[in-house]
């Protein structure tokens, strides 16, 4: 007698409470055990590339704010250091040391959405996404104070920032600084010694070294995986090699270690925002950039370490008010091109975790 | 002699027919169970939702009445008027009598549970028996549930929920003859009147081994992988809607209620307690029971199902069996110099003893990175 | 020999839950307690002056969605504004055309509750884009404005 079994086939589809967005994935399934999983990316593409052509240089900023919705700042940050690379337009030191003052505290408020969104996957009842998101409120008051909004901001300008921050920002910031340690030493208490944390996380979702770098992963999943490659060390954009931190990286690189990468790389943001605040000089907010700017032709790429990654701007100019080609290399996109390999083996359960863990935002990865 | 029993016998004396003299106190005694349990029902969903929210720093529902007290009447009304919406595709007996047999289950077990000395429906010889044997009916819900539902999905919720409840039956079995022997008696009022000291204290292994047994078969977190909202979407309720998914919910707070009065009556003494009455001093344990079970669901994370079997059978397994090995050997040394009366240091052995061999377990057991198959 | 994973991690855990329980909830009653918004906040809302507006559409031509629309006559040595329309529906609220006024006309709003039951309705003219007791200019890129208006709560500073 000939038993047939035959492989399952689901659609963890777009509408699923888990992938951070609407992503699907197909899964081919042994009982529980993954043979083989193929994403498909593409629900959510706005065409910002094509959009970019036809608007001025000022207003694709706006554009750019949509990408990785809960990183704006940074987003704006990539795009007006294209454009000032392509212009040679020169910052004035307040608006530099602003810029890293606004994000660095993105960087945070990206972080502690990655680990709630990871503690929620797990399981447990949206506990530690409730207590981050305490801090995370926080911060969105600030930007609220500098711009006017919450997520979406729009603050940065090619040549400096919109406005100047306001008189109740730097003490409302430095309190928080001062404060934000015990709170992830609170986090920490509440996940990082768990046992079914533990069990559920450590030597999960391993992505090797030689993996991770021949598929161009960056950001904290690179760290995690054993190689001290951080942007603001290895190219250091803006003013950041005057500002000393460290980069934690992991050494086994499994869903643990992408945790305690963002929980350390929180800490040192908290100290650069120290060190920023205590040097900031007075000045002026925004350099002299005439209203509709005509870069000469020619094209520059710049690239900054993003909360997710390394994040890019390609501008090709031919002098004219509009940008010519506007290419984002998003790092979310590449980041799910290793998701294949880290997910065969390993169960339904850990499909999510290890997804959550990569972090990835669909604005980016469908732009 | 309980209460219906003394009614039923004072109908006879007084002229009713003896056949009838049995219909009025059963349906007097059906219709005030459920409405104990109903009530305690809402009382249990308040409690969550409120102290859900409190553990995370928000109020809970407070718009639905003062404080929120009507929240449940409210959802009540809403899942009322839902449409009831069924896949075509699905087995419909099996799709439409699945949570009638889960919330049917949970009403079957009020029947033997002592609220105070004479306050039940019956004194079953075999409660505790009748108890476990009742409660293994759940399983054939979950499975009806899932497989009539014709969605993937709930395949596999259904799958994995079968092998958890199945095997975590067998150490509560375990932790409940622990008990049986320092008692000995299966009558659940016997086991209530038998404890002078709270078993707790005589068993804590047991107390654990229960404890995570019984927290596995009402898939409360940590191990709610059936209903995993972030994996399979609700699990084997997929395809529920309206008063179908009502009676589901209705079903799992029903299961949660009959299970803290079932560990208040082997474990906390029952309605034993000093100024208070004793049916307050019933409720009021029961509601600690469930605030831990709610204390656990704010903090952990889940386990995935792997480790859940190998919990089982790897490690509450040998534990039960080493408590049961252990409560036998303490009842034959000190039965005949009447331990009943001085228990004291048979506390402290046995806390001293479940330490030891959690700890040796853990460390035995304990591995991280695993689950991994090669393809 | 090194004892640990028994458990304590949990006990942490729930330690600091347990914690957690004590402390004031941290969430405002929405419709009985509002928060201060920032006095540089930018929402859907747009104020309009018509006395300092000249029709010059330097905010129609900055708007990145092309959501103004403008008609003027010529009327002796100014412009009339005939029509101010902006469509709210389409705006993504990014300020640049509050930025780009050179007479200091046009202003964001500090209102946010602007639900309507059409899409028709959140497409203003002239005279819903007036400025009233119930309709505030916001202080966005506007120092002056800015000045005046009430802080922001801070969730900084609470307890």
């Amino acid at each position: 007698m000939v038993l047939k079994a035959e492989p399952m086939l689901i659609s963890m589809g777009p509408h699923h409470p888990s992938t951070h967005g609407v992503f699907r994935m197909r899964l081919v399934l042994d009982g529980e055990v993954i043979i083989d999983a193929e994403p498909m990316v593409g629900y959510l593409h706005r065409g910002i590339e094509k959009l970019a052509e036809t608007r001025t240089y000022t207003q694709v900023i706006p554009l750019t704010d949509r990408l990785d919705y809960l990183g704006s700042m940074t987003n704006n940050w990539a795009y007006v250091l294209a454009v000032e690379k392509l212009a040679s337009i020169k910052v004035p030191e307040r608006a530099e040391y602003l810029r890293v003052i606004m994000g660095e505290l993105m960087r945070i408020s990206s972080h502690l959405m990655a680990v709630g969104f990871l503690g929620n996957e797990l399981g447990c009842t949206f506990t530690p996404l409730l207590y981050m998101f305490r801090e995370r409120e926080k911060i969105m008051d600030f930007f609220e104070m500098v711009c006017g909004q919450r997520l979406t901001y729009n603050y940065m300008r090619i040549g400096g920032l919109s406005h100047d921050i306001p008189e109740e920002f730097l003490p409302a910031v430095k309190k928080f600084v001062a404060e934000m340690p015990h709170y992830i030493d609170e986090y920490e208490q509440l996940l990082s010694e768990n046992e079914i944390f533990l069990a559920r996380t450590k030597g999960v979702g391993i992505l090797p070294q030689e993996l991770a770098i021949s598929s161009s992963v960056t950001g904290p999943v690179l760290r995690a995986s054993g190689m001290r490659w951080d942007l603001r060390k290895a190219d250091p954009y803006s003013i950041y090699d005057r500002f000393e931190f460290d980069i934690p990286t992991g050494k086994v690189s499994d869903v643990y270690d992408r945790y305690l990468v963002r929980i350390q790389e929180m800490r040192q943001s908290v100290r650069i925002l120290e060190q920023a605040i205590k040097q900031l000089p007075p000045g002026e907010a925004r350099a002299k950039v005439p209203l509709l700017l005509r870069p000469p032709v020619g094209e520059a790429y710049a690239h900054i370490e993003a909360p997710k990654g390394e994040l890019g701007f390609y501008l090709v100019s031919d002098g004219s008010i509009a940008p010519y080609r506007c290419r984002i290399r998003a790092p979310s996109f590449t980041n799910i091109t290793a998701l294949r390999d880290m997910l065969i083996g390993w169960k339904i359960a850990d499909a999510v975790v290890i997804f959550g863990s990569i972090d990835i935002v669909l604005g980016e990865v469908d732009r | 002699m309980g209460l219906l029993a003394h009614f039923q016998k004072w109908l006879t004396e007084n002229g009713v027919p003896h056949w009838a003299s049995y219909v009025v106190p059963a349906l007097a005694g059906i219709i005030v169970a459920l409405l104990f349990l109903f009530a305690m029902i809402i009382v249990f969903i308040y409690l969550e939702r409120r102290g859900l929210g409190r553990f995370q720093i928000r109020p809970g529902p407070n718009r639905a009445g003062p404080f929120g007290i009507l929240q449940a009447f409210a959802d009540f009304i809403k899942v009322l008027t839902k449409e009831d919406i069924t896949p075509t595709a699905a087995d419909m007996p099996v799709h439409f009598l699945a949570p009638v047999v889960a919330f049917f289950s949970a009403i079957m077990i009020l029947a033997v549970i002592p609220i105070q000395r004479n306050a039940f429906i019956t004194n079953l010889n075999i409660g505790i028996l009748y108890v476990s044997a009742i409660s293994s009916l759940g399983v054939i819900a979950i499975f009806m549930a899932g497989f009539g539902s014709c969605n993937k999905y709930s395949l596999i919720a259904a799958m994995r929920g079968v092998a958890q409840l199945i095997s975590y039956e067998v150490p509560v079995l375990l932790a409940i003859a622990g008990v049986l022997l320092i008692s000995g008696s299966l009558a659940m009022r016997d086991i209530v009147s038998s404890q002078n000291i709270p078993f707790i204290l005589l068993q804590p292994l047991g107390f654990l081994i229960f404890f995570a047994g019984v927290a596995s078969e009402l898939n409360r977190s940590p191990f709610d992988l059936m209903e995993a909202e972030s994996e399979i979407i609700t699990g084997y309720h997929i395809e529920y809607s309206g008063m179908k998914f009502a009676l589901f919910y209705l079903g799992e707070y029903g299961h949660m209620v009959v299970a803290s009065a079932v560990m208040t009556t082997l474990y906390l003494s029952g309605w034993k307690g000093p100024v208070l009455p004793a049916a307050l001093w019933f409720i009021i344990k029961m509601i600690l029971v469930f605030l831990v079970f709610l204390w656990l669901r704010a903090t952990m994370p889940r386990i995935r199902v792997d480790q859940l079997m190998s919990l089982a059978w790897k490690f509450l397994l040998p534990l039960g069996l080493l408590n049961l090995f252990i409560t036998a050997a303490e009842v034959l040394w000190q039965d005949n110099m009447g331990w009943k009366q001085f228990p004291w240091p048979f506390v402290f052995l046995n806390l001293g003893l479940a330490a030891i061999f959690i700890i040796i377990g853990s460390k035995l057991l304990f591995k991280t990175g695993g689950g991994r198959v090669e393809v | 020999m090194k004892f640990e994973r028994y458990g304590r991690g949990m006990a942490k855990g729930m330690a600091l839950t347990f914690k957690h329980l004590l402390r004031h909830p941290i969430t405002t009653q929405y419709p009985e307690q509002k928060l201060t918004v920032s006095r540089r906040f930018r929402g859907y809302e747009l104020v309009w002056y018509e006395d300092k507006c000249t029709g010059c559409a330097t905010c129609a031509k900055s708007c990145p969605q092309g959501n103004i629309e403008i008609v003027t006559v010529e009327e002796g040595d100014h412009y009339k504004v005939l029509k101010f329309e902006v469509d709210t529906g389409r705006c993504m609220a990014c300020g640049l055309c509050v930025e780009a006024c050179p007479y200091q006309a046009l202003y964001m709003g500090r209102g946010y509750e602007r639900a309507r039951y059409r899409r028709r309705e959140v497409v203003l003219t002239k005279e819903d884009l007036k400025p009233s007791p119930e309709r505030q200019p916001s202080g966005y890129a506007n120092p002056e404005v800015e000045a005046q208006l009430p802080e922001q709560t801070l969730l900084v500073y609470r307890k």
